[in-house]
């Protein structure tokens, strides 16, 4: 490998590619249409096209290629869940992540170093223990640990003992890491592209046209095309999306917003979460501290941010880390992200036919990535909904079955 | 700084609020709409009116918000919606 490295370096004539192929002229039809050209619309196309022989697939992105909550996210991959529906899935998504970079020969950066929420209250620590205990049950690895081993963990951090937020213990899962988000989503679309995907940018979702309980036509920005298969993986705007098909999902607008600070030497190899202060920490590869996760307290469709946020963020960050209180602030965003009233996704069937649903993936999806996109593929190749993802119903609602993950989500994604 | 109006109180910092969520077409009293009415609220890409809550003087009114540009259109009290 080295070798070829250094005669390609010394090589004066270097041939330039594209990951990605420009966006072509529409088709009339095309045999599957996805709806979203995020990271969870691509990873299904890279599914369709490389495990089922599915190639006549058309990705429409309104903007530009995963620029939607996939290039917004705090890139946290973990399963350390509540609900057995939930963890299954969750540790499926890891393991994906372990093998991606190899599969599909595109470098993620999956980094595994583990992420350690905090309790500062009894309570948050009871949830802990449920939570521990059913991903031991489904093999993860995950435990409960006392102030002392988080000290050892994590030697920086304030445990804030006597004080208001004093650290009661830590919910350790090793299985938890971060991926480089924006490698993902290239590395599906390349990969799909290769097998003849079409990804179209710039190509807006504005209608439908539906002929008794399927859908004929998916009408755009760019014209109208026929579609034998739709998938709808539209993010934040996902209620709105489904709307247009007269589909209706329990799904509100929030925006989340969060910042990265200027570059420090590394000092931070874990991924730090706290429930009760609603904010989490990171250190990438870069050296700059991601914090997230603070969610907007009212409904909005927009990715404006806010100084009441971002000053919560940095309260929470000072809090665990209060060395950190003279780092500047480098970026910050928000995006708007897609709620459900359990905190888990809807996947699956529609009330149409030929629609299939990966949606409502609020604050979490990015992690979900490509175990949606293998088991959404599957479940349009076969027109079947796949074991995995039937908890996660739209009729769960109905049912009153919900797949309540609240607690494990509220603040760590 | 958010401004938000309170119908009794006037002008004030919108922190000093609490949002309620939409106000609700669908009733949970009524059988036939439960789900409706306890999951899928309303989301419009436009004005939404909605519940708010003035922490300190524990006054519940009602805004009319648009969700994309996030302005308040109007505030006023329940008892006293305006034409
Ligand atoms: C600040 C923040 C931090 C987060 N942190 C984490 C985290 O640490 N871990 C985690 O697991 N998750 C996290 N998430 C959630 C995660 O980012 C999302 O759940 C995930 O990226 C969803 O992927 P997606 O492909 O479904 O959606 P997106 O990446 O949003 O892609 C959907 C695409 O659909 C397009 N679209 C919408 N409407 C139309 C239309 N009408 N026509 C055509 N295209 C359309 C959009 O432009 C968009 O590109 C975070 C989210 C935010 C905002």
């Amino acid at each position: 490998m080295p070798l070829s490295l250094l005669k390609y370096g010394l090589r004066n004539r270097h041939v330039s590619f594209n990951d990605i192929p420009p966006t072509p002229e529409l088709k009339p039809s095309y045999d599957v249409v996805i709806l979203g050209g995020g990271g969870h619309g691509l990873a299904a196309a890279y599914y369709l096209s490389h495990v089922h022989g599915i190639r006549d697939v058309a990705v429409l992105e309104k903007g530009y290629l995963a620029g939607g909550n996939t290039a917004r996210n705090t890139t946290v991959v973990r399963s350390n869940y509540m609900t057995e529906p939930s963890v299954r899935f969750y540790k499926e998504a890891v393991k994906l992540y372990e093998t991606m970079s190899e599969d599909l020969g595109f470098n993620i950066m999956f980094s595994q170093r583990g992420q350690l929420t905090l309790a500062h209250s009894e309570a948050t620590l009871r949830s802990f223990h449920l939570r521990a205990e059913m991903g031991k049950h489904m093999g993860t690895r995950i435990e409960v640990v006392d102030p002392k081993t988080v000290a050892e963990i994590c030697p920086l951090l304030n445990l804030d003992m006597g004080g208001q937020h004093e650290v009661l213990g830590g919910l350790w899962h090793e299985d938890g890491g971060t991926a480089r988000h924006d490698a993902v989503a290239w590395g599906y679309a390349k990969r799909a592209a290769e097998r003849g995907v079409e990804i179209h940018q710039r190509t807006e979702v504005t209608g439908f046209e539906k002929n008794g309980n399927r859908v004929t036509h998916v009408k755009t920005n760019r014209g109208k095309i026929a579609a034998g298969q739709v998938l709808q993986a539209a993010g934040g705007l996902n209620g709105h999306v489904a709307g247009l098909a007269g589909i209706r999902l329990p799904i509100r607008c929030f925006p989340l917003q969060a910042m990265v600070t200027q570059p420090l030497k590394p000092f931070l190899d874990t991924l730090i979460s706290s429930a009760n202060l609603h904010t989490y920490i990171l250190q990438s590869s870069r050296g700059e501290l991601v914090i997230g996760g603070g969610s907007d307290p009212y409904q909005l469709a927009s990715t404006r941010s806010t100084l009441d946020q971002k000053e919560h963020l940095a309260e929470g960050a000072l809090h665990l880390f209060p060395f950190l209180h003279k780092v500047k602030l480098l970026r910050q965003w928000a995006g708007i992200t897609d709620m459900t009233p359990d905190y888990s996704p809807v996947m699956g069937a529609s009330p149409l036919e030929n629609y299939w649903l990966d949606c409502g993936w609020g604050t979490w999806g990015f992690k979900a990535t490509p175990v949606a996109g293998k088991y959404m593929a599957e479940t349009v190749a076969r027109g079947r909904v796949s074991d995995i993802l039937k908890p996660f119903d739209l009729q769960r609602f109905e049912k009153f079955e919900l797949l309540n993950e609240m607690g494990a989500t509220a603040a760590s994604h | 700084m958010k401004l938000l109006t309170c119908p009794v109180n006037g002008t004030r910092n919108i922190t000093e609020f609490q949002y309620l969520g939409p106000v609700r077409a669908a009733s949970a009293e009524d059988p036939g709409e439960l789900t409706e009415a306890l999951f899928f609220a309303e989301n419009p890409l436009g004005v939404l009116t909605e519940w708010w809550r003035h922490t300190p003087s524990n006054t519940v009114f009602i805004a009319e918000r648009h969700t994309v540009t996030d302005e308040i259109l109007a505030t006023y009290l329940p008892s006293r919606k305006p034409d």
